[in-house]
């Protein structure tokens, strides 16, 4: 396994990252390369084992990225991913992986800005930590 | 049902720092009820395990199985194959799992990745709490359906102790309800006081000699 | 040499007891200090059993010490540390040297103590052991085998008047008196209108039996704070915290003195109940102030 390869892992809802990292893409706005996209219905259908095989598979840093609070198209999806998200830095934190490598990010569809400021935060992150 | 909860992770790798194939093996009843070792924590568990001796560059290649009840020889029987390819198991099941698979596979280490803990219920999600001590001598009749064995602190027959802290909480735990006053408010409602009035002779301990047999009277 | 327990409860008018606390180690010249100072101001001595589950000295151990120095001890017994044979074959042995009087508790649970991992015993709780010394009183174990040489205990319980809620323990206070005791130490009182309602309570039940009020002075607000916090049974009120907290600064001792003299007085001139057990666990030197102050030496 190789892990802390370097790409990152965004797993984006098709209610709003997917359209926001879609319209970033057309509008031209400069995101690095290896982060790799994947489309899923609610944020909320990510699970534990979804981002621990991320790593696995070595992403660097994962992204799971919904819609703002209340705008949640299957109501509760984006809160249950926040808490899988918040237990998954215990996850890591355990095999002494850095916690602050898996985050989640809330946005609408209309702001590809939004989505390409979090994957270069997390690009930035991933430079910074050591482990 | 039994509780169990993992146990803590470091205690986990220390158990396989001489391995380079070991099987998670995980039970599909009580520990999948509580999250502790049902077959996604085995893939949670199995996936760290690989993450950890990564980043400690001493790769481990972490097979996984889960089976219905793990205390049922027949159900164990079913990943002979997987536990014959790896060097250890570690068993995510409660403590009668563990030892069934031990004892099928006896050339075979087998570890518990869980610590046991108790009989127990739900209260809310996530939380569970003992309810039965398994004392062979049930008396739930008298006491309105609140074990004393195991939700006092001391097991007393005749409670409470003078410990009770003020609002009627234990006196090891300001948060837990001292049994005898839910014995006690459970019976007043019923109109049934009289039973807590009643003297308790000392409980027969021996009812279930360790370790306990039952013998069904058919089969 | 002391007059018998079970007699003086029968003819004094207010009984006066205290508590000699054992110390970690096999060093008993405190505790025979503490018992030459008071054998002759109480009528008699309590000697607590692993009090608060921190392993100490053997109660026994010193009641025996009590009784070599002309004293009368009250044999404290828990059920937290010993099944039903060891219980018995304590107080087969405390008998046979002469110790005459017993109290029967529950015990503090492991987790107040100093040894938090040891398994907690109560094969039996302090109605069934009541029940016990009269069996063994009637010349039978508890297996129903006949004794070679019995026991006689005055048996002696505990009961807490500010509890709440009170119901529950009320009904407990009351299987003991059907059980049959000839005294009870109650744990700390602090406001005597509970100590009240809980005499009531027992002579209602029971004329006989006779009732210590526990005396637990306290020297601090900061010690009141951690004992209400961390000692079972023991709640103090807001108005003797602020008293205390309004001592000047090295009087502390003192105050809890005079709150709890002044308390002693109150019992007595009133009649609340009939005597009183003072428990100044560690500073067993400070109770013959206590008496004095409180008029009762």
């Amino acid at each position: 396994m190789r892990i802390m390869n370097g790409h990152i892992v965004a797993f984006c809802c098709e209610h709003s990252a997917y359209p926001a990292a879609d319209s970033a893409g057309r509008l031209g706005l400069h995101y690095p390369e290896n982060v790799r996209v994947i489309r899923v219905p609610c944020a909320g259908r990510v699970d534990l084992i979804h981002i621990l095989k991320a790593f696995e598979n070595g992403a660097a840093a994962v992204l799971v990225m919904g819609c703002e609070d209340g705008a949640c198209h299957h109501i509760t999806g984006n809160t249950r991913a926040k808490e899988r998200v918040k237990y998954s830095e215990i996850l890591l934190k355990e095999v002494n992986i850095d916690g602050g490598r898996v985050r989640m990010f809330n946005l609408s569809p209309n702001a590809p800005h939004k989505f390409v400021r979090a994957v270069n935060e997390m690009t930035r992150i991933t430079k910074e930590s050591g482990r | 049902m039994i509780i169990a909860e993992r146990k803590p992770m470091e205690e986990i790798k220390q158990l396989i720092v001489p391995y380079r194939k070991v099987l998670v093996a995980g039970c599909g009843t009580c520990v999948a009820v509580c999250w502790a070792g049902g077959e996604k924590e085995v893939g949670i568990l199995a996936s760290q395990l690989r993450l950890a001796r990564s980043v400690e560059r001493n790769e481990i290649s972490i097979l996984e199985a889960t089976v219905e009840r793990q205390c049922e020889r027949e159900m164990v029987a079913e990943i002979k194959d997987k536990v014959a390819e790896a060097e250890a198991v570690i068993s995510l099941a409660c403590g009668s799992g563990v030892q069934t698979m031990a004892e099928m596979f006896e050339d075979k280490p087998v570890f518990p990745g869980v610590n046991t803990t108790f009989i127990g219920m739900p209260e809310r999600e996530g939380l569970w709490v003992e309810m039965c001590g398994a004392c062979g001598d049930c008396f739930l009749d008298r006491t309105g359906g609140v074990c004393p064995i195991v939700r006092c602190a001391k097991g007393l027959l005749n409670g409470p102790c003078g410990g009770t802290r003020k609002g009627g909480k234990c006196e090891i735990d300001p948060e837990k309800d001292c049994a005898w006053v839910l014995i006690y408010r459970r019976l007043e409602k019923q109109g049934r006081l009289d039973l807590m009035r009643n003297y308790y002779a000392p409980k027969n301990y021996r009812a279930v000699k360790r370790p306990g047999k039952v013998q069904a009277a058919k089969a | 040499m002391a007059k018998p327990f079970r007699d003086i409860l029968k003819t004094k008018d207010f009984v006066v007891t205290a508590e000699v606390g054992p110390v970690k180690g096999s060093n008993v010249s405190k505790a025979i200090e503490h018992i030459e100072l008071l054998r002759d101001k109480v009528d008699g001595l309590n000697v607590t059993d692993n009090q608060s589950s921190v392993m100490r000295y053997p109660s026994l151990g010193i009641c025996l010490l009590i009784k070599e120095h002309g004293g009368e001890p009250v044999f404290q017994v828990t059920c937290r540390d010993r099944n039903r044979l060891a219980i018995q074959a304590d107080l087969l042995f405390a008998y046979s040297r002469g110790v005459n009087n017993i109290l029967c508790l529950t015990g503090d649970s492991i987790d107040v103590g100093d040894h938090k991992e040891a398994k907690q015993v109560f094969d039996l709780d302090s109605v069934q052991l009541i029940h016990l010394v009269h069996t063994l009183n009637s010349g039978k174990d508890m297996a129903g085998n006949e004794l070679d040489g019995g026991i006689d205990f005055c048996i002696g319980t505990t009961g807490t008047p500010s509890a709440d809620p009170l119901e529950p323990q009320l009904i407990k206070v009351e299987k003991k008196l059907k059980a049959g005791v000839n005294f009870i130490q109650t744990q700390a009182v602090y406001e005597l209108d509970e100590l009240k309602r809980f005499v009531e309570f027992v002579r209602n039940m029971d004329e006989e039996v006779k009732i210590l009020g526990g005396i637990v002075p306290v020297v601090g607000a900061k010690m009141a704070a951690y004992m209400n916090e961390n000692v079972p049974g023991v709640f103090i009120p807001q108005r003797i915290i602020d008293e205390l907290a309004q001592a000047p600064k090295g009087t502390g001792v003192a105050k809890g003195i005079e709150i709890a003299a002044r308390m002693i007085k109150q019992i007595k001139e009133e009649k609340i109940c009939d005597g009183v057990h003072i428990m100044f666990i560690g500073r067993e030197e400070k109770v013959p102030e206590i008496l004095g102050a409180a008029g009762l030496l």
